[in-house]
């Protein structure tokens, strides 16, 4: 479907495989190409069965690959497995490993590197079979001599060359020993940033000026943290891991609450031990940003593998009703920006801002042309003491209904902030028994300030030709998957499908979607969770039903080769 | 474009902690709200309320400088009555809450209030990790030993065999010792005072406050109308002060015995206090190259912009 061109490495836990195939796609993205690379893995340290899926070409690469051109197989499982999904051959070390014949595809070779004579170290046979690989693709050896030479600046000089000289070996054999396999990449001149969605998040984060980011460890939402903890302290921001997610909520809460712009991220279970203090931020009108990154559920579930199944659990975390805004982007550079105007928006409206992410879109890591770190700040409204008279009320009954705040620390402000109902002083009525007006004065006053907040969020937008056959909707990691699919199914200027992904979550954008779904020809859902959540929030708020869908739970992202079946199957229907 | 794109926090006027010598002095009353304590009558809420705006102002403390904490539960009602920033958070939820804000504005002087059942009940996890961390934070528990807000059902400290509307047989497990625990999770402020004893309170409640690091005070504070065994009476007819008896606090191991006594004999007091242990905002490395989060320019330079992109290529 494209002129990619895909390279898997597999092999066990703990064989160096992420590092391998990042090395890989940090090469081309230096190399003017773009890349998308996926790893599947499981949650254990070593052995399991790891495959690191990548592709990369001259126009940008959507998704992961149904095959790869070259697998680099580390261990006898992976030869086993993966090698029949390789269209032009199979790299591994000949000394430890056998690579049947008929185990290959037609047309396909076996590329067996003697890695005790090429490598002084057989701890090094990823970097020998790196150095194979920029043979065999035609890449130029010296871009991935510069990596290696940076990655190991730190060992000394001695170090450094000596991986260089493996990789060089490997470079060697390839070129005295193995065919050409007719691959070539034709390389740009355009460096491009090379990044995860987590990576995305924090350093939207940074961007944004937040200075207070706690989290209890849990995947895949972890490497927001991993990020994050060593960039603290040279940004100013502060990191605190908590005891458990109520903590890590609770925690950014508070800083939300003294002035500083906050952040947590977690997982679906540590999000269900947040749920009470989102209610606690919507009460308080304490400005905070949650990052969820979802994966399979319920309970344990799938720790490593992706999923779309927290979507009710977002809406209706919490008891009873109070504002609040959901995002969940679609892409690297949105995750980025996202996360920028989460904090703006949590601060202008003093709501919880939940940005809902999956493990796909967190995880994968993608090529980006470029982002601008200059982003705009806008902190919202404060109030100046004495501005109504003596008396301060901190949750002034306004017309957006947002109240001018204040922060601990500022002269003639004092109040008190209660989880409990209360007036706009702050003080609480909810022992008094009978104030129904205030009650209803300030509940009106608080979800106002979602009427606002819906005219402030992005409008979905429509991609691809108006009148096309079929309306894929999708959200979160999805988004790449159908714009891959709009590309193969609209080739020659075919009208065959457009595409509605949905970022704006909460407050639902219901008047757009309306508009589109009520028009369109054949509609479809494609998520990855059982129920069809999004399906079934689009029907509650527009009342339309998408009668066609796309569902996948088995934790593995969408396909290309599969998702094409699909779209043709419900095309011709 | 400038080298710092945003020179301040956007905030209108940032938070400054008003220096001591420029401190009006400040009565007891000034600390009070014009809101009416809810309690029940002679409730020992009270006088925590009145020793803590006591201890306050003998500080010469100004209400702007202070955020005060709490849960939920009739003691955690306080600060609507004492006047200061405050936050009535979750039902043992506090101590995290307050955690946040004293990390991201180390200038405020924060108090947390609350219950027994709050704070050794449904927050005893955050407690003892709040503990740990040593942040210059003062911890009063309102301990009456039973859940009063919502009518009278066993807390963490009920005493074995006393009967409560969820104990109808009376407690059949072993109550939380809050002393020792506190000591043995590297409290380096450990005391105890009781609500018929107000001046000694506020005194033990101003020395928690000036301590660099974390303090608890847990107060006995009679529940009136739930609690019928732990009554003023009661302890009256038991407690006496440490600093009477030659009690030196810097003494961990006697602090460990005396947070064992209970019977006959209550000691009341200053049990431990160790003021060599920095605190953790002394050595969060952030909080140490950079001061107040809450006083930082938000945004990042064109050269830190430039050096996180550089990570990614
Ligand atoms: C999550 C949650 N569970 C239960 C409650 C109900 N509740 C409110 S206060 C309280 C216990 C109060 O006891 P304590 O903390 O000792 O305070 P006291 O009322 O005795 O001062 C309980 C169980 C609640 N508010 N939130
Ligand atoms: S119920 Fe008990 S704790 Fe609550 S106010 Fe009354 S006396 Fe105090």
């Amino acid at each position: 479907m494209s002129n990619a061109f895909n390279l898997w490495v597999g092999g066990a836990a703990g064989d160096g495989i992420a590092s391998c195939g990042e090395t890989f796609i940090k090469i081309c993205a230096r190399l003017g190409l773009h890349a998308y690379a996926y790893n599947s893995y499981q949650s254990v340290i070593r052995g399991g069965h790891v495959l690191f899926q990548t592709s990369v070409g001259p126009e940008k690469v959507w998704t992961q690959s149904d095959d790869c051109d070259i697998l680099i197989a580390l261990n006898q499982d992976t030869i086993d497995r993966e090698s029949r999904d390789a269209r032009k051959g199979v790299l591994f070390n000949a000394d430890r490993f056998k690579l049947e014949d008929n185990s290959l595809r037609p047309g396909a070779r076996s590329l067996g590197l003697p890695i005790f004579k090429l490598s002084p170290n057989p701890l090094m046979q990823n970097t020998v079979a790196l150095g194979a690989l920029m043979k065999l693709t035609g890449l130029p050896f010296e871009t991935l001599a510069n990596l290696l030479r940076e990655t190991f600046k730190k060992k000394g000089e001695q170090i450094q060359e000596a991986n260089v000289q493996v990789a060089k070996s490997g470079y060697d054999y390839a070129a005295q020993n193995f065919p050409d396999l007719g691959i070539s990449i034709p390389t740009g001149s355009k460096r491009r940033l090379i990044m995860s969605g987590n990576q995305a998040y924090a350093v939207g984060a940074l961007a944004a000026g937040c200075k207070f980011y706690s989290a209890y460890p849990m995947t895949p939402a972890s490497s927001i943290m991993h990020y994050l903890a060593p960039k603290g302290p040279r940004y100013g921001m502060v990191f605190k891991q908590a005891e458990d997610e109520i903590a890590a909520l609770n925690m950014a809460i508070g800083a939300g609450h003294a002035g500083v712009r906050a952040m947590t991220g977690t997982s679906g279970g540590g999000f269900s031990l947040m749920t009470e203090a989102v209610g606690l931020a919507a009460m308080i009108e304490a400005p905070v940003v949650i990052v969820e990154v979802q994966r399979g559920g319920p309970s344990t579930g799938l720790p490593t593998k992706t999923e779309q199944g927290d979507l009710f659990q977002v809406l209706g975390a919490s008891q009873g009703e109070y504002p609040k805004i959901v995002i969940a982007p679609l892409t690297l550079e949105d995750a980025f920006y996202t996360t920028a105007e989460a904090f703006n928006l949590a601060e202008k409206y003093q709501c919880p801002v939940i940005i809902l992410s999956d493990l796909l879109l967190s995880e994968h890591q993608e090529t980006v042309d470029g982002l601008d770190l200059n982003v705009k700040i806008d902190r919202g409204v404060w109030a100046k003491p004495k501005e109504n008279g003596d008396e301060f009320k901190r949750y002034l009954d306004t017309d957006t209904g947002v109240s001018p705040r204040a922060i601990p620390g500022q002269e003639g402000m004092a109040y008190v902030a209660g989880s409990d109902e209360h007036d706009e002083k702050g003080e609480l009525i909810s022992d008094v028994a009978t104030d129904p007006h205030t009650r209803n004065k300030m509940m009106n006053k608080r979800m106002r300030k979602m009427e606002y907040a819906a005219r402030d969020l992005k409008p979905p937008i429509l991609e691809g030709p108006k009148d096309a056959e079929l309306t894929l909707v999708g959200w979160g990691s999805s988004y790449n998957m159908m714009k891959r699919m709009m590309t193969a199914f609209n080739q020659n200027g075919q009208n065959r499908i457009n595409i509605l992904p949905l970022r704006t979550i909460w407050p639902f954008p219901w008047k757009e979607v309306s508009e589109v779904l009520y028009r369109s020809r054949k509609a479809m859902i494609m998520e990855a969770n059982y129920t069809a959540q999004m399906a079934r929030l689009i029907r509650q708020e527009t009342g339309f039903f998408i009668p066609h869908r796309w569902l996948k739970y088995d934790g593995e992202p969408f396909y290309p080769g599969s998702t094409y079946q699909k779209i043709e199957e419900v095309l011709k229907a | 474009m400038s080298e710092v794109k945003q020179e301040t926090t956007h905030l209108f006027c940032v938070p400054e902690r008003t220096p001591l010598s420029e401190h009006k002095p400040l009565t007891p009353t000034d600390f009070k709200s014009d809101v009416k304590p809810d309690w029940c009558p002679s409730c020992g809420d009270f006088g925590v309320l009145t020793s803590l705006q006591k201890a306050c102002s003998a500080l010469g403390l100004q209400p702007k400088d202070i955020l005060t904490v709490s849960g939920i539960g009739c003691s955690s009602n306080l600060p609507g009555f004492f006047k200061t920033y405050g936050m009535h958070t979750l039902h043992g939820r506090a101590l995290p809450v307050a955690t946040g804000a004293k990390l991201a504005n180390p200038d405020l002087t924060v108090i947390i209030t609350g219950g027994d059942g709050d704070g050794y009940g449904i927050g005893v996890g955050h407690f003892l990790h709040t503990v740990r961390r040593n942040l210059d934070l003062t911890y009063i528990v309102m301990d009456n030993q039973i859940y009063g807000l919502t009518t009278g059902q066993a807390s963490a400290t009920t005493e074995k065999g006393v009967k409560t509307k969820s104990t109808p047989e009376g407690v059949i497990e072993t109550p939380v010792n809050p002393m020792a625990l506190a000591l043995v999770s590297g409290a380096t402020f450990v005391a105890r005072t009781f609500s018929g004893e107000p001046n000694h309170m506020a005194e033990v409640m101003a020395k928690a406050i000036q301590h660099k690091g974390f303090s608890l005070v847990d107060c006995f504070s009679p529940c009136v109308t739930y609690n019928k065994i732990n009554t003023y009476t009661w302890f009256k007819q038991r407690v006496y002060k440490l600093e009477e008896k030659g009690h030196d606090p810097k003494n961990f191991s006697q602090a460990m015995t005396k947070a064992f006594e209970w019977g006959e004999h209550i000691p009341l007091g200053v049990f431990y206090e160790n003021t060599e242990v920095p605190t953790y905002e002394d050595l969060d490395p952030t909080i140490q190259r950079f001061g107040p989060a809450v006083k930082q320019r938000l945004g990042l330079t064109e050269k830190e912009q430039a050096e996180i992109l550089e990570g990614f290529l």
